[in-house]
């Protein structure tokens, strides 16, 4: 088994708020690793952890250590770096402001990178992985906010793409899609698992089963158990997991 | 005598438009008293010419000249100094101590009156920087006027942000200048322009603080360096309806309707660009 | 590089910030840096509570009371004008008026904001002044009367605009509450939202007095200047503000005429701080 992150004994508290208790997991390689839990069970805090987005909000304090590589993110890594290497697709799509062909390259333009046809090159690669390339080949220049929710969701994962990311969470990334739409992500999410790293929030007990390799859930801020997924849907351990899945609670 | 709820609302929604209405009467009456009798005092010659006949006739061109400069210098000053505040309130600070007390700072910096303003023109940079009266000590104290205006709509403008952007944008290994660069500043231009042409109108017009800092009575040529005094148009209004007798009324109506046109035609750039903005919000 | 370049635009930020507090205490120190020498040859006492303003007699005198009473009659003037129709007219926009028409309003009040106070006063001059003569029959229509009825309408956009927003904030849960309960829409806004958005409007009517305080060009132009005790509303009287700019340009740069001018300065300072700082109070309370 090929460890790309490990977790070891992790805490977030908000203001003294406990969010997450002493969290301790391996994430391996090249699979998808669905989280699952009701609402504020910690989900969201542990996977804004990995790529320290949690550092913009006031009163939050970590403890505990994350290696991505071996490498420990609180002490060893530059946050804008590792940034670059661990992207995150929010729970709403999220395009700015801007043109298709902006949006695709914001990341890179922020790493220096002028050259035309770098960018455009870039660009198609990142929208043919994100399988939107033939819907935007021909509307680079068109405004993002004017695509469907779909489109717009594909857009954000193409931008991550671009920078060239190691690591991609996904926060609940198809909470405001459609069945459609929901599906072409999914295909996506399956074909990126070949060259990336991925962990997907969900509170979708169905989309952490089609997708994930392992499943971790989550439960006021514990990790309750984690394994292969087949078996967390089949026979878990805990009771708890179980009531979840069966759907006696969340 | 009782009235049934509904007529007592008739009643009073009557009275409140009422009220309405008289808060509206001065705008109507200054315009129209102004445009009426001062429009016939506008011509070529009056907005580029030198007083002559101690001010009684020829033109107003040094007192238009001289506003520009305190403008532009006021502007100069307010606007980079005005902006950085604002963008390390509401970007950098969190809400802490220093934050509230430059937040306290500010809304009593609004609140001096404007000729206390020019009493601290005199005391700091004309006496004890000895810029003396100039166009340089005007300009700074206008600045200062005018820097609670900028920061508070520049800040304003930088919050409404959505803060996605700024998710996103550092989720992307952007930095968090380049953030603030790239993400942030660019769609809070509109709301700063129109701070800032506020600022620039509220400078314009204001007499007080460059009473005993750059205003000469009566300078029939243009001003050459930033230590010259200069005319401005706020103070020659004031000096022809009060301290000068025998002026012609169409004198005084011209130079009150030019200073009133540039004060007006910013403010309304400024609700134009808002309102344009506004209606194609993006976000 | 790119690390020093984040640090020095963070420093930079940061010192502009602090800027707006230097510039506050800068205001107080160089106000009493110049104006502390006038109690060398004048008590406190004597300056606040004197009766006699002759900067320029042999001996002069220093006492600033007809001022401030000339400041504190225009003032209240002022506020009972400006007071109820702000008051009204807010709540005509907050909460009546269609969409277009409060567009206009707010728009036009706007504009009655940016008017110049010497522009305001100006034409005070020529219509207020003359038509207080001829209607109430004085000597002169240079009075405080005229002093308020300007200020009036320029204290008025600072008030309506953050009444307005006071009002607006008003959760509107408490309103449809009203409504399920079957009361009219004028009911709801006289026992509901009044009330409950009554501390932003003191606030909004605090913020508005001081500016009426401070005003300084119209108010000069249209009360006549007279710097005695005040004997009514129809006389003319001279404010504080009115004062400084009148005389700041004759007075010997070093003299006690000078520091005084200055103490006049530190005293207006004074009242439109702690002004400033209640209203920030009142705003702050009603956030909660």
């Amino acid at each position: 088994m090929d460890v790309k992150i490990q977790v070891q004994d992790l805490s977030v508290r908000f203001s003294g708020v406990s969010a997450l208790k002493n969290v301790t997991m391996e994430i391996e390689a090249n699979k998808i690793l669905s989280v699952i839990g009701p609402a504020n069970s910690g989900k969201t805090t542990f996977l804004k952890t990995l790529n320290r987005l949690n550092d913009l909000v006031a009163g939050v304090s970590v403890s505990g250590t994350v290696f991505l590589d071996g490498k420990d993110l609180y002490k060893d890594c530059d946050p804008v770096l590792l940034r670059r290497k661990v992207g995150i697709i929010f729970a709403l799509p999220l395009p700015l402001p801007a043109s298709v062909f902006e949006n695709v390259v914001y990341g890179l333009r922020r790493q220096g990178i002028r050259d035309k046809k770098t960018l455009a090159t870039a660009v198609e690669k990142a929208l043919r992985d994100a399988y939107l390339w033939d819907e935007m080949k021909d509307r680079l220049g068109e405004l993002a906010l004017k695509l469907s929710g779909g489109q717009q969701q594909r857009l954000c994962i193409a931008r991550t793409l671009a920078v060239n990311p190691e690591v991609i969470l996904f926060d609940e990334p198809c909470s405001a899609l459609d069945p459609l739409s929901t599906a072409k992500i999914e295909e996506a999410m399956l074909k990126l698992k070949e060259r990336y790293t991925l962990v997907l929030v969900t509170n979708n007990t169905k989309q952490a089963a089609r997708v994930g390799d392992r499943t971790a859930f989550f439960l006021m801020g514990e990790l309750v158990e984690m394994d292969v997924t087949s078996r967390i849907f089949t026979a878990p351990l805990d009771k708890r997991t179980d009531d979840y899945i069966s759907g006696k609670f969340g | 005598m009782m009235f049934t709820p509904r007529v007592t609302q008739k009643i009073a929604f009557g009275v409140l438009l009422a009220a309405s209405l008289v808060v509206l009467l001065p705008v109507g009456v200054v315009v129209f008293v102004i445009l009426k009798n001062g429009l016939g005092a506008i011509s070529w010659e009056f907005l580029t010419e030198m007083p002559r006949s101690g001010m009684r006739e020829g033109g107003i061109l040094p007192a238009i000249v001289g506003t520009f400069c305190l403008v532009t210098g006021a502007l100069l000053f307010a606007l980079p100094l005005g902006l950085f505040a604002a963008i390390y309130l509401s970007e950098y600070a969190g809400d802490n101590r220093l934050n509230r007390v430059i937040r306290l700072a500010i809304v009593n910096l609004a609140g001096v009156p404007s000729v206390v303003f020019g009493l601290f023109g005199l005391a700091l940079f004309v006496n004890f920087f000895r810029f003396g009266a100039s166009i340089l000590s005007g300009s700074l104290t206008l600045g200062v006027m005018i820097l609670p205006v900028i920061i508070t709509s520049s800040r304003e403008a930088l919050e409404s942000v959505p803060k996605s952007f700024r998710e996103v944008s550092l989720s992307l290994g952007a930095t968090r200048l380049q953030t603030i660069k790239h993400a942030v500043l660019p769609h809070a231009l509109p709301g700063i322009l129109t701070g800032t042409i506020l600022g620039v109108g509220r400078a314009a017009g204001e007499t007080a603080p460059i009473l005993f800092t750059v205003a000469a009575f009566y300078l029939p040529k243009l001003p050459t360096s930033l230590f010259d005094q200069a005319m401005a148009l706020p103070y020659h209004l004031y000096v022809l309806s009060t301290q000068v007798p025998n002026v012609e009324a169409k004198i005084r109506y011209g130079t009150a309707l030019v200073l009133l046109a540039i004060v007006l035609l910013m403010n309304l750039t400024a609700i134009a660009i808002r309102s344009y903005f506004r209606s194609r919000k993006k976000w | 590089m790119k690390r020093l370049k984040e640090f020095i635009v963070e420093w930079a930020v940061k010192a502009s910030g602090i800027v707006s507090i230097v510039l506050v205490a800068l205001i107080f120190f160089f106000l009493l840096k110049e104006g502390i020498f006038l109690f060398k040859t004048q008590g406190a006492g004597g300056f606040l509570a004197g009766r006699n303003w002759y900067p320029i007699s042999e001996p002069p005198g220093f006492g600033i009371l007809p001022l401030v009473l000339g400041s504190l009659l225009v003032t209240f003037g002022a506020a009972l004008i400006s007071i109820p129709l702000s008051v009204a007219s807010a709540v005509y926009i907050a909460e009546i008026a269609p969409g277009w028409l409060k567009e206009v309003l707010k728009s036009t009040i706007e504009l009655l904001a940016a008017i110049p106070s010497v522009v305001l006063g100006f034409i005070g001059m020529m219509t207020v002044v003359p038509w207080i003569r001829s209607t109430f029959h004085v000597p002169t229509g240079l009075t405080a009367f005229a002093g308020s009825v300007v200020l009036a309408f320029m204290a008025m956009p600072t008030m309506i605009s953050i009444a307005e927003d006071a009002l607006h904030s008003v959760p509107r849960m408490y309103k449809e509450g009203a409504y399920a309960l079957g009361a009219t829409h004028w009911q709801t806004i006289r026992r509901v939202i009044l009330p409950a958005a009554s501390s932003g409007i003191v606030a909004a009517m605090m913020l508005g007095i001081g500016r009426v305080v401070g005003e300084t060009m119209a108010v000069m132009m249209v009360t006549g200047n007279a710097a005695s005790m005040p004997k009514g509303i129809l006389y003319p009287v001279r404010t504080l503000t009115a004062t400084i700019a009148a005389e700041m340009g004759e007075a010997v740069q070093g003299s006690d005429h000078y520091f005084a001018l200055f103490a006049i300065g530190i005293v207006l300072f004074v009242m439109t701080f702690m002004v400033n700082m209640a209203a920030d109070l009142f705003l702050h309370r009603r956030r909660g």
